[in-house]
């Protein structure tokens, strides 16, 4: 049995690969690929591959959970956007549902959990209210620090949760936490947000569309957006490599991986040349060769041959993407806890760091 | 971590647990003895402790696999089968999509079936043991799977979860059956599993078209009442755990089964006032 997800990082690049496995070989797949929530992914992939009986039904149970994930992400995102019927600025939908909303390819079979969207931060007060009075979201956190520390260093606001769908909403003004080194330029990324549903060509915004899903009703034209082709790829590597511990890696990467794949499609090319200007780029630049390396190196990405060979520290980050065994365990803990360590680190400088520390341990002790 | 494996084929649904020990996967070779063993799994469930330290002091079994709880509570060591059957019904009403998932029991006679559901201590999970003693075909006691095509219902003879006072009732009805450890002080009270009859097991790939469906409460005098299709219809969404995630097909299958069983709701006080009930209704309705 495979040691580490390399297993399913193959199987994922190469259907093909998977011809060879044994009974326990597929069991561990598909432990693998349901641990990294990779499991709807895999079973687009695997569609027209020859796959033993009790496999085909698996998976066909996972593409039915992942067309009701998607279902419910854009009715989801409806309901967000008919609360938001009065807001004049964009309403830019982020990851799975932009992913889905906008008939991307890292759409397809994609886990998606919360709602993310993005809006202009001077009218966050405004979103916020109307989201809490229209749209029947409330305030998961009570706690007086944890709401202010959202709204002082954070790139969102604290989440919302809505009182009978019990589902989470994200509302980002910007990409990263304000508190992170790298600050991407948000009014930016909002300035070249594009519209649903997105021109099948960027550089021929006339052609026919070739849109696969209808849109819900409520997305009006000019008011629900994703965020540029080129910034919708800097923020999967933000969210990945710049911000957390690299949990879900495998899936943000795989995010990533379509993205850029489509996306040079849809430019016939050009993508990779332009991607330094994006305005999502700012300080983010490493993080983005960083991710299309890693990307080019498990996924096989296409990538310009100088952000092929990977640098040393991208081993670390392999180690870490692929700590997963047969069992659907996390394995290499303390590959684990590095990067755990490193995920504050990114987030706040030590000082910070210490003060939000103290912060949590006193609330901890006035709870007892 | 060495891992004690263990393989079981419950209905259509494929079980592999891993256990950080051996004397869980001992009970349920016992237990589980007589069922077939499948080569691929659908899902995996892990029991292992919580923490290093819960491994050696007070040893606690958390409840693990491919689809969890955020918030699932351990369970102490010598409740690992009960962390076992819970994982493996945690998995199915979390990640089967093959057909419609009710939480119910059910009984077969005549190539027809009896499908029971109510709240934890309707006495569902009783009645069906019972039954499953007195002519009727034992289907399950958990899940009854309804087919998104024929409508069929097809069984999941898992092991029967008695609970607290049908512990002793059926240990002086099924005098010849296999029990496992009896377990006190779980979060619902004391639970001992019994091993389905035999006939359960060996015509487990079998389905039976739903002819009949029962709402039973227990300690209550004995009465029948008719449920109308808006009421079993909202009912019987909240008995299933995987209505939403069906979409259409689930919808489909729902109103079908609303629309072609008849429904009652039934009181009963002891079990063999609603074992004359059922058959009652059985002999009227079905």
């Amino acid at each position: 049995m495979s040691s580490d997800a390399m297993l399913l990082v193959a199987a994922l690049r190469d259907p093909s690969s998977t011809r060879v496995l044994d009974d326990n070989g597929w069991t561990a797949l598909i432990a693998m690929a349901r641990a990294e929530q990779l499991i709807g992914t895999l079973a687009h992939r695997l569609e027209y591959e020859p796959v033993p009986a009790k496999v085909a039904e698996i998976l066909a149970d996972a593409r039915i959970n992942s067309d009701y994930q998607r279902r419910s992400a854009l009715w989801e995102a409806d309901c967000a956007a008919r609360a938001l019927a009065e807001y004049p600025g964009k309403v830019v939908l982020l990851k799975g549902t932009a992913y889905v909303a906008a008939g991307l390819k890292a759409g397809e079979g994609r886990h998606i959990g919360d709602l993310d969207i993005m809006v202009a931060r001077q009218d966050l007060p405004r979103v916020e209210a109307w989201l809490l009075e229209k749209g029947g979201w409330e305030w998961v956190k009570e706690d007086a620090y944890d709401d202010a520390y959202y709204r002082d260093h954070m790139h969102e606001l604290p989440p919302l949760i809505h009182k009978e769908r019990d589902r989470m909403i994200d509302v980002h003004h910007t990409i990263l936490p304000l508190t992170a080194g790298p600050t991407p330029d948000a009014a930016g990324m909002l300035d070249c947000a594009v519209a649903l549903p997105i021109p099948e060509q960027f550089e021929h915004p006339d052609d026919s569309l070739d849109y696969r899903y209808p849109l819900p009703t409520s997305f009006q034209p000019g008011k629900t957006y994703i965020l540029s082709p080129h910034d919708i790829l800097c923020h999967c590597a933000a969210h990945m490599i710049a911000d957390g511990d690299l949990t879900g890696g495998l899936r943000n990467l795989w995010d990533f991986h379509c993205i850029a794949n489509e996306m040079q499609n849809r430019t016939s090319g050009k993508y990779w040349h332009d991607i330094y200007a994006a305005p999502g780029c700012r300080h983010l630049y490493a993080s983005v060769m960083r991710a299309a390396r890693l990307s080019h190196h498990l996924y096989g990405t296409h990538v310009y041959p100088r952000q092929q060979r990977l640098v040393f520290t991208d081993h670390f980050f392999i180690t870490r993407l692929t700590a997963r065994d047969g069992w659907g365990r996390p394995t290499r803990k303390f590959v684990r806890l590095i990067f755990y360590i490193r995920s504050h680190w990114l987030r706040m400088p030590p000082l910070m760091l210490a003060r939000h520390l103290f912060a949590k341990w006193r609330t901890a002790k006035e709870k007892k | 971590m060495p891992v004690h494996e263990f393989r079981v084929q419950v209905g259509p649904a494929a079980f592999r647990i891993g256990s950080r020990w051996k004397q869980p996967v001992e009970q349920l070779m016992l237990l589980y003895g007589d069922y077939p063993k499948p080569d691929i799994a659908d899902f995996t469930v892990r029991l292992d402790a919580p923490s290093l330290l819960r491994r050696i002091v007070r040893r606690q079994v958390a409840i693990d696999g491919d689809y969890m709880l955020p918030d699932a509570v351990p369970l102490p060591f010598d409740q690992a089968l009960l962390a076992a059957e819970m994982g493996m019904n945690l998995q199915m009403a979390l990640g089967w999509r093959r057909h419609l998932l009710l939480h119910a029991s059910a009984v077969e006679r005549d190539g027809r079936a009896l499908i029971m559901t109510g709240l934890s201590g309707s006495g569902k999970s009783t009645l069906s043991a019972m039954l499953g003693l007195r002519g009727w075909r034992f289907m399950g006691d958990e899940f009854v799977l309804l087919d998104l095509v024929s409508g069929a219902a097809v069984p999941f003879p898992r092991l029967i979860s008695l609970k607290n006072e049908a512990i002793g009732a059926m240990q002086a009805t099924a005098l010849d059956g296999t029990f496992g450890p009896l377990m006190q002080g779980t979060p619902k009270g004391n639970i001992r599993h019994l091993v389905p009859p035999a006939d359960a097991i060996a015509r487990m790939a079998e389905p039976a078209q739903p002819a009949l469906l029962l709402f039973p409460r227990f300690g209550y005098p004995g009465a029948v009442r008719e449920v109308a299709p808006g009421e079993n219809f909202m009912r019987m969404t909240q008995a299933s755990t995987n209505y939403v995630a069906m979409g259409e097909a689930g919808f489909t299958a729902m109103t079908r089964f609303i629309k072609s069983v008849p429904a009652r709701a039934i009181d009963y006080q002891d079990g063999d006032e609603a074992v004359a009930l059922v058959e009652k209704l059985w002999d009227r309705l079905a």
